[in-house]
Formats: C-alpha cells, structure tokens, sequence
C-alpha cells in the first residue's frame, strides 16, 4: 500500500515534467495527505514497539544503581568519546558490550587509572569516581550489554 | 532590498559565519587529536572539543535559518515584519546564550556544569547533540517560539505563498521535535528511540522543508522562472521527503533494542530517500537552464546549484551507502557514519545557509550583486571548501571501510584501538584536507571585504 503510493508520488512527479494538468493545489494536497499517512503509520509502529519493548529492553533489571550509572554516564559526557550500541563519537571504543569484553573489575581498574599519559596516545580524563560510583557504571554497562539488540556487535571487539 | 525589516537577517548571517569559524577551528583540534591522541590534553579533552564542535554547527545553522526567514518572509508576504525589534531581542538572547553556554563546555568540567545548571531538577544533558545545559535548552524554545510567533504574525497580514507556508511548518516542525530533548527516560533504549525523534526528524525530515523553501526562493530570485513552477517541484520534493523520511527514521533502530521489525521498514524506506535529494538537484539544474534573466551574482547562483549536487552526494548517496541493514549491521557507528554526516551537513545545510547569506548579504548591503572581483573570490572559497569536504568524506569513508573490515568482519578481528593505529594515515589526510577547508572559509570571509564596481540595489 505504501510503495503503491510512493510509485504514484513518482509517476506524478513525471508528470510535472511533462508539464500535464497537474497543479500546485494538487502537490499541496498529496503533500498533507502523504506526510499525515505516513505519519500515522510511524505513530502506529511506535506504539507497537512500546508493547513489544518490555520483552527486549531488560527494563526489569534497572535497579537504582543502573539508573544512577546511567546519570554518571551522562553527566561526564561519556557518548563525546565512545559508542553505546554504536551511537556516539567514534573516537573511543563500543561500550554497549564493554562488559563483556571486559568484565566489572577490569572496567573499574581502567577508570581508576585514566588518563595514561603515554605520549602521543588518546588521553581518557581522570573522573575521580568514588567506589560505589564505578560500581553503578558497571551496573549501567551491565544492563546495557543484557539489551536485546538483534546481534549486535557482530563480534566482542565492538 | 525591498522591505526595510528584512535588514534584520544582516546580524544573524554575520554570527552564523562567526560561530562557522569557531566550528572549523574546534574540527581541527579534534581531526588532530585522532592521530597526535594527546594534542591539548587535558585542556581541551576531545569531548568538550567534540561538543563545541557539534553545537556551534547547530547554533550557526540555526542562526542561518532565522537569518534566512526574516530575509524572506517580508519579500514573500509582500509586507514588513511584525516586529523587528522583537527579532533583534531575540538575536540578542540566542547569541548569549549560546556563547555562554560554548565557555561553559570550555570552562569547567561538564559534571560540574550539569550540577550547576539544573541537570538535576530534569536531567537532559549528555547525549549526543543534546548536550546543552537545561537553561540553553529552555532558552532555544523561548528564543524559537518568539521568532515562529513573529514570522506567522507577519504571514497573517501579508500575502500567503507556498514558499513561506513550507518553512514555517519546517519551523514549527523544528520546535515541536525539539521538545523530546526533554524526555530523558532511564529506559536506554527509550531514551535511544525517542532521541532520534529530535536528531533524525530534523535533519532528514522537517530541515528539509526548510532547505527546500529557502532554495526555492533564491532560485526563483536568480532565474526568474515562473512562481507556479517552483513552488509545484517544492511540494513534490517535500512530499517525497517525508514520506521516505518519517519511517525512513527506521534504519536507526536497527541495533538499539528496538524490534527486529525495524530492519525491513528502515532499510525500504530509508533507501528511499535518496529519491528527494535527487529531486532537489534536478530541481535546480532545471530551473537555471530555464532562467529567464541573468541575474548579476553569479555566486549565489553556483551556490544554489552546489547545495542540490553536495545535498545529493552526502545526504543520499552516502546515506544510502550503509543505511539497509545487512550493510548497517558491520558499519553501525564506524567512520562510515562520520563521513555522512560530514558530507550531508555540509552539503545539505551549511550550503543552503552559505546559498542565501550569498544571494541576500549584498542586498542588504546596498547593491544587487558584489564586484565581480568579490564574487570571484566567493567562487574560490565555494570550490575549495566543497572539494575539501569531498576528500575528507572520502578519507573518511575509506578509514570507515577499512575499521570496518579489520574489527568487524575478518575473521582474526582487530580491537578498537589497535584498528585505530593501522587508519591513522587517512586520519592524516583528513586533517589535511580540514586545513584547506579552513584555507577556503579565510577566503570565503575574505570576499566580503573586496570593494569594486557594483550596481546598486
């Protein structure tokens, strides 16, 4: 039904270039019509995804300390350097599957010893987390790394 | 110019080429820290950088948008506007609050900037493009909502075009989108789903309308072609816009948690979108070929035709490049993705921006057109910048092919950092081709300052 719909939009779009009868009232016209239907089905299939997410999004496990995590992960602009589930800057690596690439205490370690110093390296700055704050990140990427995301990564490097 | 209110547009232009400036220079520091990893440690860390670079690039367009429509809406409703004043105001409070909101981000650690502005009364902050502390955020629906209520009250007195009728729903799209800045559920993948429903409903969906109807004002301006033939393409183009881009907004939900649904809708609709950017560039092309009069800035001109050739190119072709989802699955969130969204920026946005400060900026300076010494000068400055953003695309998509490639698909894979090491040459010549980019916006600046023989207005 939609492709039939988008095939006419392109017929009548040859048709503006033979310059037949079709009039400006009727591009106006197909234009609410077509971005009200489509916007309609988009809402349709949101509303879907929020029944179908519970069984996808590990929602069950967001305890206190995953929601705190994921504060500490915003408030320190975390996504400025990396990716969660490949959305952020690409400067730093993937750490929607980081736990379990890396496992909790090697994660706690890494961010107690930012930043290296090694000259000329990519420098991660010194946030100065206390233990129960590293241990509600590692809840975060904890949950993070339980989300249903099709497979993806395709592999543990991220 | 014909309507004395449409001077107005004169100081956003002039800040949209300012923060344009800071926006590269910020590009810069962060292409150089790719490869010498520890260049301005820990002054500027690369995600102050990365954060001063993204939201100059969006403040600066959004300046040229309000710049654009205060030039064009008097002209369009044959009227002046409702109130200068209250643009000016507005102009005012938009540049405060986006400087001070670039020191902050400069200034003190980003933690220590969420606490101090309200992150915890309704925590926003920290998520990509989205970064601006609660009170900018605030302050851009105000200064918004101001600008939208004065340009409607001015259409209401005036005449009524399609034109202006399409970049104030683009407008009012723009704002409404915006608000989901401030939903910000601890669901993950709820706050990844309706985060794009500011970032992708406005650069693939309602930015589109906006481009469309500014270019199809300076292209009726230059060429002279019949009203009823512009604005026709204009309604066409948009419609295949949206119905492309709405569900188009799919191919990101691909990997996020989001049902697997998602990859048959994303991928069909999205690889659709291409259909409207290549629209946009016949568009254009036809509508020179059928100019009738020669209008004296030839730069203007070019600019227009580049906005739908670059627009095509970086919004289309490399957006389609990795948008299906098989594809999508090895590429997500690689160089491939940062070699988009340099090209489609650039191409779709900042030309559009650049396209209207070249036609209207003489104007409303005084004179038809610049010397043709300027706008020599100005072509030199379009070609340099747009050949620059070509190589650092294709640097970047090379580095992108290849990340992907040795991390994702071989079979010994590489990890991030060590995959980062074996690129690092095509980070190089990005930097490189960053350098003339900036080369090209110094001459570009360097065109409004060359004086010659000029017919007035």
């Amino acid at each position: 039904m939609a492709i039939l719909y988008i095939l006419q939009v392109i017929y009548i779009n040859r048709e503006i270039a033979m310059a037949t009868r079709f009039t400006k009232s009727m591009a106006r016209n197909i234009f609410f019509g077509g971005s009200l239907f489509f916007f309609l089905l988009f809402l349709a299939l949101t509303f879907d995804t929020n029944q179908k997410l519970p069984k996808r999004d590990n929602s069950q496990n967001l305890t206190a300390s995953v929601i705190h995590g994921k504060k500490l992960w915003e408030t320190n602009n975390c996504i400025g350097c990396h990716t969660l589930l490949g959305e952020g800057a690409y400067f730093a690596p993937e750490l929607g599957n980081v736990y379990v690439r890396r496992g909790p205490d090697f994660i706690k370690a890494w961010i107690k010893a930012q930043p290296t110093g090694a000259p000329g390296r990519r420098q991660m700055p010194q946030f100065n987390f206390t233990e129960q704050e590293l241990e509600d990140l590692v809840q975060f990427l904890k949950y993070t790394s339980e989300i249903n995301t099709n497979n993806w990564p395709p592999n543990i490097e991220g | 110019m014909q309507y004395q209110s449409q001077a107005v547009a004169k100081p956003y232009f002039i800040a949209a080429i300012a923060l344009f400036v800071g926006q590269i220079i910020f590009g810069l520091i962060m292409g150089l820290q790719y490869v010498v990893g520890d260049f301005l440690f820990p002054e500027i860390p690369f995600n102050v950088a990365r954060m001063v670079h993204t939201n100059l690039l969006i403040v600066w367009l959004l300046f040229g948008f309000m710049g654009a429509t205060y030039y064009l809406i008097p002209e369009e409703s044959e009227t002046e506007l409702f109130s200068p004043k209250l643009a000016i105001i507005t102009f005012w409070v938009f540049l405060a609050a986006g400087v001070a909101t670039i020191i902050g981000y400069l200034a003190v650690p980003y933690a220590t900037l969420a606490k101090f502005t309200g992150n915890d009364l309704l925590a926003t902050m920290g998520r990509e493009f989205l970064e601006q502390p609660l009170p900018t955020k605030v302050g851009i629906v105000i200064v918004v909502l101001s600008f939208i209520f004065n340009v409607i009250m001015t259409m209401l007195k005036g005449r009524k075009t399609a034109i202006s009728l399409v970049l104030v729903l683009g407008l009012i799209g723009l704002a409404v989108f915006f608000l989901f800045s401030f939903y910000n559920p601890h669901n993950l993948v709820k706050d990844k789903y309706y985060w794009w429903w500011v970032v992708h409903l406005w650069v693939e969906g309602v930015w589109e309308l906006i481009l469309g109807a500014i270019l199809a004002f300076v292209l009726i301006k230059v060429t002279g072609v019949d009203r009823e033939v512009v604005e026709k393409w204009l309604y066409v183009i948009i419609t295949m816009t949206l119905i492309t881009g709405i569900i188009g907004t799919g191919h990101h939900y691909y990997w996020i948690g989001a049902p697997a649904y998602w990859q048959v809708w994303g991928s069909v609709f999205s690889a659709l979108e291409p259909i409207p950017f290549f629209m946009l560039t016949i568009f254009a092309f036809n509508m020179v070929n059928k100019r009738r009069r020669e209008h004296p800035n030839k730069a203007a001109t070019l600019w227009a035709l580049g906005t739908g050739v670059m627009a095509f190119l970086g919004a289309g072709v490399w957006g389609f490049l990795h948008t299906l989802a098989p594809v999508n699955y090895y590429t997500h969130g690689t160089q491939l993705t940062a070699a988009h969204g340099h090209m489609a920026f650039y191409g779709a946005y900042a030309m559009v921006v650049l396209t209207i400060i070249s036609y209207a900026m003489p104007i409303l300076r005084g004179r038809a057109a610049n010397s043709n010494k300027a706008q020599v000068v100005e072509m030199w400055s379009f070609w340099l910048m747009t050949v620059a953003m070509v190589f650092i695309t294709l640097f970047l998509t090379a580095a992108g092919v290849l990340q992907t490639w040795l991390q994702r698909i071989s079979t010994t894979p590489m990890s991030f950092m060590a995959t980062q090491d074996s690129v690092a040459i095509f980070y190089w010549m990005r930097e490189g081709a960053g350098v003339v980019f900036l080369i090209g916006l110094i001459v570009y600046i360097t065109s409004f300052f060359i004086k010659g023989e000029t017919k007035a207005t």
